[in-house]
C-alpha cells in the first residue's frame, strides 16, 4: 500500500481529536490536561512535517524543531505551575480549580 | 480742538464725586470704622459734587459761548485684536448739557438729603451712595465709546438697585429692588446685544468712528435673514433705553422704586438715570435716522407709555406713585419725541422735566416730611397754610409739568406734540392722539394731588393707619398731626430748583431746539424725517409760541384738566367715588395695573420657573443623571449580570470556547471566503 499525504495528515487529526477529547473528558488530573495540549502540539507537528516532505520545503521541519522546543519550555513552566498549585490546594483535581470565576 | 477744555478739568468731573462717595462709603460707614461723622460726610460729598456742578458749567460755557469741543481717548483699558477698549471723553452740547443738570440736580438732592435723612441711621451711607450714582451717571453722559457708556448705564444700574433698597429691612423694598435689577437685565440684554451688533459690523466701539461708517451699516442685512442690519441694531439699542427709561412694557419697575428714600427717586427715578435711554437714543441719532422701522417702534412705544402710564396717574393714592406714574408718562414724551426725529426736542423735554420733576418729587418728599411719613393722600388736605415754601413751589413744578405757557414744560412738551403732528411716520397718528390726550390726563392727576395735598379740609388726623410704614420711628417730639414746614436745607434746593423749572424753557428754546447748540451731536437726516425743519418755520420767538398756545388745544386741554380736577376734588368731592362705580371694570384694570405685575409674575415668571424646573426634572435629573450617568453603569450592570456566566473558572469550559471559535473563524474562512 502506498502511504500518501492524506494517511499522514489523518494520522494528525486523529491524534488532535484525541487530545481535544482528552481536554473534554479529563475531570480529575492536570498532568492529563497537559499531556492533552502536548499531544495537540504534536499532531500539528505531524501534519508540518508531512507537508515539508510532500511539498519538499525544508521550513517546515525547521518550524517543527521551534515548535518542540517551545512546547518543552512551556511543559517545563506548566509543571512548575502544577508544583506550586499542588503545594498550595493539595489537588491537581480539574474540577477543584474553578476560583477564576465571574 | 480743544483749546478751552482741558483734560484735568474734564477728569475731575466724574472724579470729585467719586472721591467724596468713597470717603464717605469707607470712612463714614462701619466698614471703616465710623470714622467719619455725619456732618464731615454731607460735607465732603457735597462738596465733590459742587466742584463736579462748577465745572460743569465752566464746560457747558466753553461749549455754548465758544464752540469748544472735546473728544479724545484718555486711557486704554485693553486691545483686541483690532477692538480697543478705551475711556474717554465726547464733550459737545449734548454732554455738557447733560453734564449740568445732572450734577445740579444731584447737588439739590445732596443738600435735600441732609434735611430728609436726617433722623436715619444709613445717613453717610446713603450720601455715598448718591454721590457713587453721579459719578456713574456723569461717566454715563461723557463717554466718547459705547463701552465707557455700558459701563456707566450698568453702574447707574446697581447704585440704583443699592438705593431702592436702601432700607434694607423692609420685605416691600427689597423685592422693588430686586424687580428694577431683574427688569432692566431684560433691557440690557438687548442693549448689549446692539452693541456687540455695533462691534462686529463697524469694528469699534468709538461713538465717531462707528458713526462714520453708519453709511456702510445702512446697506447691509444680519446675516442669514433679510432684514437692515440697521434696523435689528436700533431696536436692539432702544430695547436697552426701554429697560433703562422704563418704556412700556419693561416700564413695571420704575412705580415700585418708589420704596426707595424719596431724595433717590428725585434724582434717580425721576431726573437723571431713568433719562440715560433717551440721552442713549439722542447720542445714537446716526443711525436711528437710518432706519424708519425702529423710528416707528419708538414712536409707538412711547405713546403708549405716555397714555397709559398716565392713567395709572388718575387712581394712584401714594404721593410717590402719582408722580412716579406722571415721569413714566414724561418719558413716553420723550420717547415719542424721539420716533418723530426730534431728539433734541427730546434732549430739551429731558431737561426740563429734569428740573420740575425734581422739583416735584423733593416737594412730596417735603411734604412727607412734614405729614410725618404718611404718603397717602386721601390724608393730607390744607397743607399749603403749614408749609407755604413747599406749597409754592409744588405748585410753580405742577404748572410746568402740565404745559402751562411761559413755564419751561410747555415749551418743551408742546414742541414735542407739534414735532409728532409733523411726523410722517405710520405711527404718528397714534402718537398725536396719544399725546394731546395725554396733556388732559397729566393736568388732571397732578392738579388731582395738589388740591387734595395742599387744599381742601385737613383730613391728617383721620387716617386709619397712621404710621404703619413707619421705618424710622419719629423721637418723642411730634405726637401731634400737625404738619410743619421742612427746615432750610430741604427748602432751599426746593426754591432752587423752581427757578429753572420756571424759567429755562424760556431761555434755552432758541438755542436748544432751533440754534445748532446740538449741531454736531445730533443727527437728523432733514430730507426724510421733516419734523424739525417744520418745526423751525412754526417758531418765531418764545413769547410768540407761548401767545399762540392760548389758541391751540394742548392748552385747553391742560385748562380741561385743572378745572375737572378742580370740580371733582374740590367742590364736588362725591364725583370721583360716581364714575369709580359706574366705570367699575376700567378701574380695576387700572388698580391692577393693566395686570403687567400679573402677567409678569404668573406667565414669565412662572413660565420661566416651569421651563427651569422642567429642564431640572426632565432634562437634568431624568435624562443626563438618569439615562446617561446612572444608565451606562446599569446597562454595564446588567450585562455583566449575563456574561460572568461565562466564566465558570472550568479550564475545560474555556478550552472549548476556544477550540469552538477556533472551528467557526475555520468555518467562515474556508466557506464563507
Amino acid at each position: 500500500m502506498n502511504i500518501t499525504l492524506g494517511h499522514y495528515l489523518t494520522v494528525g487529526a486523529i491524534l488532535f481529536a484525541l487530545s481535544v477529547i482528552g481536554i473534554f473528558l479529563n475531570r480529575k488530573n492536570l498532568i492529563v490536561l497537559l499531556m492533552a495540549i502536548e499531544l495537540m502540539l504534536l499532531a500539528v507537528n505531524m501534519n508540518f512535517v508531512a507537508f515539508s516532505h510532500y511539498l519538499g520545503d525544508l521550513h517546515g521541519q525547521i518550524f517543527v524543531f521551534f515548535i518542540l522546543t517551545v512546547a518543552a519550555a512551556e511543559s517545563a513552566i506548566g509543571l512548575a505551575i502544577l508544583v506550586q498549585l499542588f503545594r498550595n490546594k493539595s489537588s491537581i483535581n480539574v474540577d477543584e480549580l474553578n476560583t477564576l470565576k465571574g | 480742538m480743544s483749546q478751552t477744555l482741558q483734560t484735568s478739568n474734564l477728569l475731575a468731573v466724574p472724579l470729585a464725586p467719586l472721591v467724596g462717595s468713597v470717603l464717605a462709603g469707607v470712612f463714614g460707614t462701619h466698614f471703616g470704622g465710623n470714622w467719619l461723622g455725619r456732618r464731615i460726610t454731607h460735607s465732603l460729598t457735597i462738596l465733590g459734587v459742587l466742584v463736579a456742578f462748577v465745572l460743569s458749567m465752566q464746560t457747558l460755557w466753553s461749549v455754548a459761548a465758544d464752540g469748544a469741543r472735546f473728544n479724545e481717548t484718555l486711557y486704554t483699558w485693553m486691545v483686541v485684536g483690532s477692538l480697543k477698549m478705551e475711556i474717554g471723553f465726547l464733550i459737545d452740547g449734548l454732554t455738557a448739557m447733560m453734564m449740568c443738570v445732572v450734577t445740579f440736580v444731584s447737588l439739590m438732592v445732596h443738600i435735600y438729603t441732609i434735611g430728609y435723612m436726617e433722623e436715619d441711621e444709613g445717613y453717610n451711607r446713603f450720601f455715598s451712595y448718591i454721590s457713587l450714582f453721579t459719578f456713574s451717571m456723569l461717566m454715563l453722559v461723557m463717554s466718547n465709546n459705547m463701552l465707557q457708556l455700558f459701563f456707566g448705564w450698568e453702574a447707574v444700574g446697581l447704585v440704583s438697585y443699592l438705593l431702592i433698597g436702601f432700607w434694607f429691612n423692609k420685605p416691600t423694598a427689597i423685592f422693588a429692588n430686586m424687580k428694577a435689577f431683574l427688569v432692566n437685565r431684560v433691557g440690557d440684554f438687548g442693549f448689549i446685544l446692539g452693541i456687540g451688533l455695533i462691534v462686529a459690523f463697524a469694528g469699534t466701539l468709538n461713538y465717531t468712528e462707528a458713526f462714520a461708517k453708519s453709511a456702510d451699516l445702512a446697506v447691509l442685512n444680519l446675516p442669514g435673514t433679510d432684514w437692515m442690519l440697521v434696523t435689528v441694531i436700533c431696536i436692539c439699542l432702544f430695547i436697552g433705553a426701554m429697560g433703562k427709561s422704563a418704556q412700556f412694557p419693561l416700564h413695571v419697575w420704575l412705580p415700585d422704586s418708589m420704596e426707595g428714600p424719596t431724595p433717590i427717586s428725585a434724582l434717580i427715578h425721576a431726573a437723571t438715570m431713568v433719562t440715560a435711554g433717551i440721552f442713549m437714543v439722542a447720542r445714537m441719532s446716526p443711525l436711528f435716522e437710518l432706519s424708519d422701522t425702529a423710528l416707528n417702534l419708538v414712536m409707538a412705544i412711547g405713546a403708549i407709555t405716555a397714555l397709559f402710564m398716565g392713567f395709572l396717574g388718575l387712581i394712584q393714592n401714594d404721593i410717590k406713585r402719582v408722580v412716579a406714574y406722571s415721569t413714566l408718562s414724561q418719558l413716553g414724551y420723550m420717547t415719542v419725541a424721539l420716533g418723530a426725529s426730534a431728539y433734541s426736542v427730546a434732549v430739551f423735554h429731558l431737561m426740563t422735566h429734569a428740573f420740575f420733576k425734581a422739583l416735584l418729587f423733593l416737594g412730596a418728599g417735603s411734604v412727607i416730611m412734614g405729614m410725618h411719613h404718611n404718603q397717602d393722600i386721601r390724608w393730607m388736605g390744607g397743607v399749603r397754610k403749614y408749609m407755604p415754601i413747599t406749597w409754592i413751589t409744588s405748585l410753580l413744578g405742577s404748572l410746568a409739568l402740565i404745559g402751562t405757557p411761559f413755564f419751561s414744560g410747555f415749551y418743551s412738551k408742546d414742541s414735542i406734540i407739534e414735532a409728532v403732528a409733523e411726523s410722517t411716520l405710520p405711527a404718528a397718528g397714534f402718537a398725536h392722539f396719544a399725546v394731546l390726550a395725554g396733556v388732559f390726563v397729566t393736568a388732571f392727576y397732578s392738579f388731582r394731588m395738589y388740591f387734595l395735598v395742599f387744599h381742601g379740609p385737613e383730613r391728617y388726623d383721620q387716617n386709619p393707619d397712621a404710621h404703619h410704614d413707619d421705618h424710622h420711628a419719629h423721637d418723642g417730639g411730634h405726637h401731634d398731626h400737625t404738619p410743619h414746614e421742612s427746615p432750610w436745607v430741604v427748602t432751599v434746593p426746593l426754591l432752587l430748583l423752581a427757578i429753572p423749572s420756571v424759567v429755562i424753557g424760556y431761555f434755552t428754546i432758541d438755542a436748544m431746539l432751533f440754534g445748532d447748540f446740538f449741531k454736531d451731536a445730533i443727527f437728523v437726516n432733514a430730507d426724510k424725517h421733516e419734523a424739525m425743519h417744520e418745526l423751525g418755520h412754526a417758531y418765531h420767538g418764545a413769547i410768540a409760541m407761548a401767545m399762540h398756545a392760548f389758541s391751540s388745544a394742548p392748552f385747553w386741554l391742560a385748562f380741561a384738566g385743572v378745572v375737572s380736577s378742580y370740580y371733582m376734588y374740590m367742590i364736588n368731592p362725591s364725583v370721583p367715588a360716581a364714575i369709580k362705580r359706574a366705570c367699575m371694570p376700567i378701574f380695576t384694570l387700572f388698580e391692577n395695573k393693566y395686570y403687567m405685575d400679573w402677567i409678569n409674575e404668573n406667565i414669565l415668571a412662572r413660565g420661566a420657573r416651569a421651563l427651569g424646573t422642567g429642564l431640572w426634572k426632565g432634562g437634568d435629573q431624568s435624562v443626563i443623571d438618569g439615562g446617561i450617568v446612572n444608565g451606562s453603569w446599569k446597562l454595564v450592570g446588567a450585562v455583566s449580570v449575563v456574561t460572568r456566566q461565562l466564566q465558570s473558572g472550568y479550564l475545560y469550559h474555556y478550552a472549548l470556547a476556544m477550540i469552538v471559535g477556533v472551528f467557526l473563524l475555520m468555518t467562515w474562512f474556508v466557506w464563507l471566503k
